[in-house]
């Protein structure tokens, strides 16, 4: 961590021009404002609702400072209970930077609705915070950030986000430390990636399966699924998960305890 | 009377709330004019945002950014072609497989793609290299292409727009940019018009171009089979089989095929297919790619 901006380039060429080489002779404390805080977070949707979830371990290096330090928040709701809220965000990275995140969006989804006397809809959400992302283009927040909500038509809906804003809707999407353990299995449980209809064909004549809008009870259960197998394989995944699922009758806060060790 | 009847229909609130300035201020959300970034606050800005995102330099780096691409886009007699793959890799974890590459650029499609069959008036711009930076841009580019058609009631020529964006990539020229964009679209000024502007402020017009990691294997389907003549069932399929090889070779390009054809009266969208089954039919059915085994 010490010499991260001293460090000399690979002299071969990189794609842009960062030309001049910042080579200093002696080794000194380089500029690092972040820490990872490890943990991971998920998001699903459905044809009536979205579920965005995350545990609720906070660590540093191999020190577990919390238990409970939630990572899924409500954007826009009245108080700060969240009550009234019809937006939900996820930050994994940098918890200080996730949280300067949240309180920024949450100011203008709250500004948003006292200007124009209705609420943000997701699609206007998320891209504002694209731009909010992207604002720091060049000293990132060191976050991946998951919007969920409902759109125009009542469809759950889902977007994630790059560091600096690059963004997307989706599905399904894992992010944080343990997304290289849970979306492979999203992609296979969820979009139905390498799942075949037994008996339609021999060989390449195998019809693949249609993936569609799950229901909720099966949603729910992927998730703690997800959870309990990130848990088992990953240092930095425990202690709780927190689940919100958002619906057209508002957004249903759920806990449940996973391992502590 | 009607001096009484706007005094008092006008909600009590209304003035109560932070103006439109200051509303801007608390926020710093839009940038039009005076884009202003949040810096680190040390002296080289520049070093710190390389040890911290570039993984070509620095594989260790913290923050991971989206990159990696293959996308080309050829002028022909039937308009202009432009296709792309959809992955996103972020050092070696693929991000997404399911990018949309192609962005419209323009007053009446910004967005996601309508669903009608009806070619949509506009202009499309590609995405290659940082994922955020060419989204960003381009959608800045899209707000300036609309000011543009309101200011001058018409649509704006491909050449001013290119020009718009190479004298922004070129006024943050050594800030860290990463994007290799073409611009395509057609407009009665200048017929078909192709421009690839990247993030060292270069602006080429052409006729054929790839850009990406997986540029040198689209190039060499693409000049092989090359032709100003080709009809728009060959110039579609000639676009596809260039993205098929480069996701082939190229470990950074993958996932869907994500086909556009711009004609005189808009572009028109022509699928984002998964390459699988196209790799497997066009090995199977013209015995093409036989370096690969079809035995299971």
């Amino acid at each position: 961590m010490t010499s991260l901006v001293n460090q000399q380039p690979h002299s071969e060429a990189i794609g842009y021009s960062f030309s001049q080489s910042t080579h200093a002779p002696n080794k000194q404390h380089s500029f690092y404002p972040y820490t990872d805080n490890g943990g991971s977070t998920l998001g699903i949707t459905g044809a009536d609702f979205a579920i965005l979830a995350g545990d609720t371990r906070s660590v540093a290096g191999y020190n577990i400072n919390s238990r409970y330090a939630p990572k899924v928040f409500k954007i826009g709701g009245d108080d700060e209970t969240g009550e009234g809220a019809h937006i939900l965000l996820s930050v994994v990275g940098f918890a200080a930077d996730g949280h300067a995140l949240k309180e920024r969006l949450d100011a203008v989804v709250k500004m948003y609705k006292y200007q124009h006397g209705k609420p943000m809809s997701v699609r206007a959400c998320a891209q504002r915070l694209s731009t909010i992302l992207y604002q720091k283009r060049f000293f990132p927040y060191y976050v991946h950030a998951i919007l969920a909500g409902l759109d125009e038509e009542g469809t759950g809906a889902l977007y994630s986000y790059d560091p600096v804003g690059s963004y997307e809707r989706e599905q399904c999407r894992a992010a944080g430390s343990a997304a290289s353990l849970i979306m492979p299995f999203l992609d296979n449980q969820v979009n139905f990636k390498n799942q075949y209809i037994p008996g339609s064909g021999e060989g390449h004549a195998l019809e693949p399966k249609k993936a569609g809008p799950l229901p909720r009870s099966t949603v729910e259960q992927l998730v703690r699924d997800a959870f309990t197998s990130a848990v088992e394989r990953h240092i930095e995944v425990g202690d709780g998960l927190q689940m919100m699922v958002i619906t057209a009758n508002g957004i249903e806060e759920i806990y449940t305890p996973l391992k502590q060790d | 009377m009607d001096k009484l009847i706007a005094q008092y229909t006008r909600s009590s609130h209304q003035n109560e709330f932070y103006s439109e300035q200051e509303q801007h201020d608390l926020t710093e959300s839009h940038p039009p004019l005076s884009l202003k970034f949040s810096l680190p606050p040390i002296d080289d800005s520049r070093a710190f945002l390389r040890a911290m995102t570039d993984d070509h330099s620095n594989p260790s780096c913290p923050i991971k950014l989206a990159h990696g691409t293959t996308t080309l886009a050829f002028r022909f007699q039937g308009g202009i072609i432009v296709a792309t793959d959809s992955r996103a890799t972020a050092g070696n974890w693929i991000a997404s497989q399911t990018v949309k590459k192609v962005i419209p650029v323009s007053r009446l499609s910004r967005g996601e793609d309508k669903p009608t069959d009806a070619p949509t008036p506009g202009l499309l711009g590609t995405m290659a290299g940082g994922a955020a930076d060419c989204q960003y841009w381009l959608r800045y580019l899209s707000q300036q292409c609309t000011l543009h058609e309101i200011r001058h009631k018409r649509r704006i020529t491909v050449a001013a727009a290119s020009k718009i964006l190479a004298n922004l990539t070129y006024g943050y020229k050594g800030y860290g940019l990463s994007m290799g964009t073409m611009l395509a679209g057609m407009t009665p000024q200048e017929g078909p018009a192709l421009y690839y502007i990247d993030s060292d402020g270069t602006r080429l017009p052409g006729n054929l171009f790839c850009v990406g990691s997986g540029q040198t294997f689209a190039y060499g389907v693409l000049d092989a089979n090359y032709r100003y003549d080709l009809s728009e069932e060959e110039a579609l399929e000639l676009g596809r089989r260039s993205i098929l090889a480069a996701m082939h070779r190229d470990a950074y390009s993958g996932g869907f095929i994500n086909l556009y054809h711009v004609k005189e009266e808009g572009w028109v969208h022509h699928g984002f297919n998964d390459m699988n089954p196209i790799f497997w039919k066009t090995k199977l059915e013209k015995g093409e790619f036989s370096n690969v085994t079809s035995e299971l």
